[in-house]
């Protein structure tokens, strides 16, 4: 390619000149860890996203597929980043057949927009996921984020049933249907969640819809020590009650959130206010069973001798769910240099949270700390200064921390950190045996190496 | 050396046919690995390895019984030396031709790797080989108040590595998903004999879900020889409603508005008029025998959830004209209907030399006009066609009762079969919903996938098996490329059947 120009120019020719900007304030905001793509395209159909990928290849041009840009940090620093495709422009609902509980939608449809549509026939995504008002479908599916509703309806792999994408060759493909149960081929659609746009464009996802739930609730308690905190999450784990979020924090976090919802308006449970360890459940159904676990909650709290107790209001309860579905969010803005990790372990017994919060203890950083269910964990890293000292010191604390979790046979992936750091430590953690079978998807995917290089698990 | 043979899946048909005959030399390098009892190969014992639950029918060149996973990696390495194809199969149940050696070469029987190597009860995981009997998990983890949800009507029997294999589902996928649904990890064995293991315990590692690549893949990939599966936790209750039809107009609209308002039963089950009675001869379930259609209906959870459950669901069945709504009393009835669910295929046994199971998924809108043109369907070509089926999920299993030794009746109950599953493509729907492609649907898939679509299916194929060793003739057409895929006319049956 001979000069920006001349790109400009056969772009322009390609999907129309209303349809390419270069102006360097646009290209700016789409810049990842300081590096703006040349062109920012926004396709009107399928179609020109497979002539766009089709001329990148042809080209050798990196692509980076976009939706609300909300989680442009995850990941590595591409290495290369010629065209941004702004996907929002792909925005319709393809097909929804509430009847039969499915829906068929672009990539660039806002999340918010996509939640209404369902709630106006008593329905919905459980895909409870952070930038909840401003994500694309496309971008939460892509970033692989967790949805705090993951304990009772599983994560996207469980309810996305088919996908429509453009290869790295730039032809239209497809893998699964619009039918709920279905294994006709290579169920490809389930390597693109999570993926980071490193093996096709996403143009369109199909879902299994759920019923709204009649009713939703939560409780909070409150230990003063992690251990007994961590037997109760356990307990309750254990219970067959049917939660649909359980999470467990430390005094940290609990201080944390309490800020957050503080700057939102919100008031402040008694017990959040406690310097203590915190478990959060959320459930949901009829009345009945409102009622079921709800006393069945005030029992155990009782038996498990929690400091305080509190059901919250459905207000309060909708309110707190959403404050921590958007804890990425806010975790990363806690301070003026956050690092975020997300860890996955085998098993979280009290001496595995002993032991990180051990590392944790050495480091002269501040730290927040919350256990979801399913074995997910958050940790953030605090620090005011940005100086060199504290960024040694929160490398040295994220490869302690990464070397305990992996020595259990779990994961620790950055999601969030500043951009320096990133120069010294790969955010997705040491390469796994199966790497070279990722190398190999990725080579059928996207043959030119045209998407997202760099990005993703191992410089993928 | 043998001299190289073809690539004989897809894109070379008649290469598919062209492989040398079986090098005797490596039966005996077989032999030295693995035993001589752990290897067959006189006609008279591979014979027994011809068939699985599918009308279909190829015969292995020798039968390998493997008991550990670098048996398996010695015996693929020895296939790779003697460029033989290699096909794995578990108890042979699947309806697909998944398992049958469709290129000949080297069948690798798992029914001797049939260990639970772990159950990890506090983390509700167990680790199998791929032998174990998918019921036998389930029997393993029950008193800890746990189970494996999966679980396929011929669980007795069916193996958990050929549940992977073709991502199996059963009544109860309605609530709980497929069997990838239920994987955490798995141990493989690539075509060179590389061990590799993708996913993990907690199902949760940074990088593309391979394990969803692969469970599914029919054997196409890779072998599986471990498999972490999650174990769920049994319901608090369970509530098993049978509602009796004098109509199956009424039964499949109550199907419709069910799953309309929201309601998501554990199962919901469906039997015809005329496929209950054959079963009722057999099992005496408890299925009246003069309805025209019943509704085998499983509503679990909280005990509060389930009585609110099976009233609205009894609701829904009176509006549309039950004749009846029964609730199992106890353990004893529930199994009871579930044993005449389970065992309706064989029941079918009785009438007819053989059955054509049929495995189509269609959008749950559509189960009137699917189940109207399946009767069609049958008119049309002198079959009674019985249904008992996956309603719920919309994944229908027509049965088409016919002799083999009758020819010309074959090719019908063919034709009426392809016909059905070109209709539900038609509907919005998909060619199979849990039995896999196999060698009975491949030449049926460019109804749904375009030429890029297999494009990139067999870039996948290629990076895993690219001489195509493993499970040559399945999922892919057999054609001599994606520009020249042609899927049979309809009414033209396939030729060379049994």
């Amino acid at each position: 390619m001979s000069s920006i120009a001349n790109l400009s120019s056969q772009l322009e020719k390609l999907v129309g000149s209303d349809r390419v900007n270069t102006s360097e304030a646009l290209l700016q905001t789409f810049a990842i860890a300081g590096r703006a793509p040349m062109a920012v395209l926004k396709p009107r159909t399928l179609e020109e996203v497979a002539e766009i990928v089709s001329f990148a290849a042809a080209e050798k041009l990196a692509v980076i597929a976009c939706g609300g840009r909300t989680k442009l940090e995850l990941g590595m620093p591409p290495q290369r980043y010629d065209l941004a495709l702004d996907m929002i422009g792909l925005c319709q609902i393809a097909h929804y057949d509430a009847g039969d509980l499915t829906v068929s939608v672009d990539a660039g449809m806002p999340l918010m927009n996509l939640a209404m549509a369902l709630a106006a026939r008593k329905q919905f995504l459980p895909l409870a996921v952070p930038f909840s008002s401003t994500s694309t479908i496309g971008g939460a599916i892509s970033s692989g984020v967790d949805s705090t509703l993951r304990m009772q309806y599983g994560t996207s792999r469980d309810f996305l049933i088919g996908a429509e994408f453009v290869d790295g060759t730039g032809r239209r493909c497809k893998s699964g249907g619009r039918v709920v149960k279905n294994v006709t081929g290579y169920d490809l659609h389930k390597l693109l969640i999570g993926s980071l746009g490193t093996l096709g464009v996403i143009t369109r996802l199909n879902f299994r819809t759920y019923p709204l739930p009649e009713l939703r609730g939560a409780c909070t308690a409150s230990f003063p020590g992690m251990e007994a905190a961590l037997n109760f999450h356990d307990y309750l784990l254990k219970s067959g009650l049917p939660f649909s979020n359980l999470e467990l924090f430390d005094p940290q976090f609990s201080g944390l959130l309490a800020g957050y919802s503080n700057q939102a308006g919100g008031s402040i449970p008694a017990s959040l206010k406690e310097n203590a360890w915190h478990v959060f459940a959320s459930f949901e159904g009829i009345a009945g069973v409102m009622a079921r676990v709800q006393r069945e909650l005030q029992e155990r709290c009782e038996r498990a001798q929690a400091a305080h107790y509190e059901t919250l209001d459905p207000q309060d309860s909708k309110r707190w769910s959403g404050a921590l579905q958007e804890s990425f969010d806010w975790l990363r803005s806690a301070a003026a240099n956050v690092a975020l990790l997300r860890i996955a372990l085998p098993q979280w017994a009290p001496k595995d949270v002993a032991e990180l919060h051990l590392v944790l203890k050495q480091s002269p950083l501040r730290s927040a700390f919350a256990l979801r269910a399913c074995n997910v964990a958050y940790l953030a890293l605090l620090a005011e200064g940005e100086d060199a000292q504290t960024n040694a010191a929160m490398e040295r604390c994220v490869s302690h921390v990464r070397s305990c979790v992996e020595a259990k046979d779990g994961s620790a992936a950055l999601l969030y950190s500043p951009a320096r750091l990133k120069d010294r430590i790969n955010v997705w953690g040491t390469k796994r045996a199966d790497f070279p079978l990722m190398q190999r998807v990725k080579r059928a995917f996207d043959p030119h190496n045209i998407f997202a290089p760099g990005r993703f698990v191992g410089d993928l | 050396m043998p001299a190289r043979r073809g690539n004989y899946y897809s894109g070379d048909a008649a290469a598919f046919c062209r492989r040398p005959l079986m090098d005797q030399a490596l039966i005996r390098e077989l032999k030295s690995l693995l035993g001589p009892a752990n290897v067959l190969s006189q006609k008279e014992d591979l014979m027994l390895y011809e068939f699985d639950g599918s009308v279909e029918k190829a015969r292995p060149e020798v039968v390998v019984f493997p008991l550990s996973t670098e048996h398996v990696s010695g015996i693929v390495k020895l296939a790779a030396k003697y460029q033989v194809p290699v096909v794995g199969r578990g108890a042979g149940t699947g309806l697909s031709g998944g398992a049958l050696a469709r290129g000949g070469g080297v069948m690798i029987v798992f029914a001797r790797m049939n260990r639970i190597l772990e159950m990890d009860l506090e983390n509700h995981r167990a680790v199998v080989q791929p032998g174990v009997v998918n019921l036998d998990i389930t029997r393993a983890a029950e008193k800890a108040g746990l189970y494996f949800a999966p679980d396929p009507s011929s669980q007795k029997s069916c193996t958990i590595g050929g549940n992977v294999a073709e991502n199996s589902g059963g009544p109860h996928t309605l609530a709980y998903g497929l069997t990838v649904n239920h994987v955490a990890a798995l141990e493989l064995v690539l075509p060179d004999g590389e061990i590799v293991r993708v996913g993990s315990r907690h199902g949760d590692t940074s990088g593309y879900d391979l394990c969803g690549l692969f469970v599914g893949s029919e054997g196409t990939l890779a072998l599986v020889t471990e498999i972490t599966v999650k174990l769920s936790r049994k319901a608090e209750a369970v509530k098993t409603l049978l509602a009796i039809f004098d109509a199956v107009a009424d039964a499949s609209r109550t199907v419709v508005e069910m799953t309309a308002s929201g309601i998501t039963p554990a199962a919901c089950e469906m039997l015809d008029g005329w496929t209950l009675r054959a079963v009722e001869d057999y099992i005496h379930a408890g299925f009246p025998r003069d309805s025209a259609a019943v509704l085998l209906i499983e509503v679990e959870g909280l005990c509060e959830a389930v009585e609110s459950q099976a009233a609205a669901i009894e609701e829904i069945c009176k509006v549309n004209h039950a004749r009846d709504v029964r609730t199992a009393k106890d353990n004893v009835e529930r199994d009871l209907l579930w044993k005449g669910r389970r065992n309706a295929f064989g029941a079918l046994g009785r009438l007819a030399p053989s059955n054509y199971v049929l495995d189509g998924v269609i959008p749950r809108s559509k189960l009137p006009e699917a189940l109207e043109q399946i009767h069609a369907t049958g008119e049309k070509h002198g079959f009674q066609i019985g249904n008992i089926f996956h309603a719920g999920d919309g994944n229908l299993h027509p049965i088409v009762l016919y002799d083999p030794r009758d020819t010309e009746q074959f090719k019908r109950a063919i034709t009426a079969a392809e016909e059905i599953i070109r209709m539900c493509v038609a509907l919005g729907g998909a060619l199979t919903g849990e039995h896999g492609v196999g060698m009975e649907k491949n030449e049926l898939m460019p109804l749904l996938f375009s030429d890029a679509d297999f494009d990139l299916m067999r870039r996948i194929h290629d990076a895993f098996n690219p001489d195509s060793s493993l499970n040559p003739g399945k999922i892919f057409p057999l054609s001599k490329g994606c520009g020249e895929i042609r899927v049979r006319k309809s009414g033209q049956a396939a030729g060379d059947r049994p």
